[in-house]
């Protein structure tokens, strides 16, 4: 196959990520670290009972003050079985929403990458947790959860190997997957 | 070009170039300068050879077969083309290199720092100053052993040796080791150590999974053959990653053996993912552990699959390039590696199990004696394909340098080649490094 043919190919491929971007992205901060440094922010109040809402809308990047095109409100709260109101997703809810969406939108811009159309993507995630951990009943149990599984069923046009290598490189480029394996310093404090 | 003589018993001296090492690299571009008859010096702060006789492990042999032990001009004479050289073998071959080019070595001279000048280089060393036009650097890729930060968090209770000071099990107490990387180089220790009887963890990130020997045929031959050991530096989507990625999994021995996590798991090694932090005396390893198996797993399974698809593409070049071996069928493949369900995440390094934590996590080159502004924003040298960024200054034997066998004993035989033309180029052109750039 010659190149023009291959490029030709490649155009038809569209999961909607504008790889050229990233790429450029990537070389110009190779080039200017500093704009690389980047922070994210969320405020959360409290409602009632076991019911918060947080809010995202600034962040820091390239340098400057960002914004997203809308501020974005979370509801949190518990299950009714935990005495709780249900107004919103628990906590950890989130964190698995998190770890999901982060590694899906990394197993399209890498599909993009190697040229390869993705039909439908669809993780389910499972995390397990002893409430005897968050309870204080048992102190061997630890509050988090005791592991984390997620499945991907994905259909596109690649072989089930290379399908494979997508998820797993979207694992080694992904922040959450990062946040989630790795100990990570955290700094509570009060004003 | 000029050509200053010097007198052999001088110890210092005006010369048109200096080669900082009389390893491999140094002795090899040594060669190829005499060749071209360009006027040279090899300095050597030990002795030829000195990096494979003073800073290896005991047991270690070369990852390399001995048909690939060639230099220029010169190779492995004996007749266990299939075999791997100890340490000592090494030595006597690269010192009967450095005899046989009658290379203009001096031992013991160690050079503190190398500046630029109007018309080229100085060189200092501690036996007097050299002047020169153009300076090879071949002093090794593992110059500095690379140590996480939070090593300053090892509970003083515990020994830390990097794989450059360790020699052999007698080193370590009775207790467990901890063994940080799964390189070649942490593979093989684990392996040792294991086999002396103490109780090892090995902590496993990104890798690459190896076989020695695949459709009866030794893994090297098969990446030679393909040319794969040939691919350049300028061909490569994203060098700086492929510098970056750590030796494989691979271990020379009389019997051939593949050593990978799997058969350390028989041996009793216990895998937990990459060494995250230390914290209140505790170890963290990474939960991502299955990830990193995973990957190394699909990318040999690429390998193989590569392998596969030449053979059957070109039978009769396959004839001649492996000299009438027939490959076997392609039937063998290999495990998946297999971990717990649920690896440990932390080691308590306090509570007295763990005597050892061994850092198998790379190298770096030592090169603070090198005063010219060529580093990066990471101290990287910045190179493209060994000629540094700076007139007349070149570099040798780093991983995947100039092409992928660029850090292997034969593959400094292009290198040089290259590299010689190079900067016979620069002499006849009398370009000289401005000395204002000498500041940094």
């Amino acid at each position: 196959m010659n190149a023009t043919v291959n490029k030709v190919m490649e155009a038809k491929v569209d999961n909607g990520v504008n790889v050229e971007a990233l790429l450029g992205a990537r070389q110009a901060l190779t080039d200017a670290p500093e704009a690389a440094r980047f922070k994210w922010r969320a405020t959360c109040s409290w409602v009632n009972g076991t019911h918060s809402r947080s809010t995202v809308q600034g962040f820091f990047g390239l340098g400057a003050e960002q914004s997203h095109k809308t501020a974005f409100t979370y509801d949190a709260d518990h299950p009714e079985v935990f005495a709780s109101e249900d107004n919103g997703s628990t906590p950890v809810e989130y964190v698995l929403v998190a770890l999901a969406s982060c590694l899906t939108a990394g197993v399209a811009a890498v599909a993009q990458n190697r040229s390869i159309q993705l039909r439908s993507v669809k993780a389910t995630v499972e995390a397990g947790m002893d409430l005897q951990g968050i309870l204080g009943i048992d102190s061997d149990v630890r509050n988090g959860f005791d592991g984390i599984k997620v499945v991907y069923d994905i259909d596109a046009d690649a072989s089930r190997e290379d399908i494979a290598a997508l998820v797993a490189q979207s694992q080694k480029r992904s922040a959450v997957f990062d946040i989630v394996t790795n100990p990570t310093n955290v700094a509570v404090e009060v004003r | 070009m000029t050509i200053r003589p010097f007198g052999r018993g001088r110890l210092t001296g005006a010369v048109d170039v200096v080669v900082v090492g009389a390893g491999h690299s140094g002795l090899a571009m040594s060669r190829q300068l005499s060749r071209l008859a360009i006027d040279h010096v090899v300095l050597e702060h030990g002795e030829v050879a000195n990096s494979w006789r003073h800073e290896r492990w005991d047991s270690l042999r070369l990852l390399t077969p001995n048909w690939q032990s060639r230099l220029p001009d010169y190779a492995y004479d004996g007749a266990d083309l299939d075999g791997f050289m100890t340490m000592p073998e090494v030595v006597d071959f690269v010192t009967g290199y450095a005899r046989f080019i009658a290379a203009p070595v001096r031992t013991g001279v160690r050079v503190s720092s190398v500046t630029a000048s109007d018309d080229g280089y100085v060189v200092e060393t501690d036996r007097g100053t050299w002047r020169c036009r153009s300076v090879v650097i071949a002093s090794g890729a593992h110059g500095v052993a690379n140590v996480p930060a939070f090593a300053e968090a090892v509970p003083c209770a515990v020994q830390t040796l990097t794989a450059k000071q360790y020699r052999n099990p007698d080193q370590l107490d009775d207790r467990g080791v901890l063994v940080v990387g799964a390189s070649a180089t942490g593979l093989q220790l684990a392996d040792e150590i294991a086999r002396s009887g103490r109780e090892v963890t090995l902590c496993v990130g990104e890798h690459i999974r190896m076989l020695r020997t695949y459709r009866g045929l030794d893994i090297q031959r098969w990446l030679h053959t393909l040319g794969i050991l040939d691919e350049r530096w300028d061909t490569i989507d994203d060098i700086v990653r492929a510098r970056r990625v750590p030796s494989p999994q691979l271990v020379g021995t009389p019997e051939h053996t593949t050593l990978d996590l799997n058969a350390l798991t028989e041996r009793g090694v216990r895998l937990v993912g990459r060494l995250a932090g230390i914290q209140d005396g505790r170890a963290q390893f990474s939960g991502s552990l299955a990830n990193h198996c995973a990957m190394a797993d699909l990318k040999l399974g690429r390998l193989l699959d590569t392998i596969d698809r030449w053979v059957a593409e070109n039978p009769a070049r396959l004839m001649s390039a492996v000299a009438g071996l027939r490959p076997a069928d392609p039937t063998e493949r290999f495990a998946a590696t297999r971990l717990e369900a649920s690896p440990p995440l932390t080691l308590d390094l306090a509570k007295g199990r763990i005597g050892t934590i061994l850092w198998a996590t790379g190298f770096r080159p030592d090169l603070r004696w090198l005063q010219v502004p060529v580093f990066d924003r990471k101290g990287r040298l910045r190179h493209d394909g060994g000629v540094v960024d700076a007139p007349g200054l070149y570099v040798l034997g780093l991983n995947f340098m100039r092409r992928r066998k660029s850090s292997f004993i034969h593959g400094a035989e292009d290198d040089v080649r290259d590299l010689g033309t190079h900067l016979a180029t620069h002499l006849r052109q009398g370009v000289v490094p401005p000395a204002r750039r000498a500041a940094g």
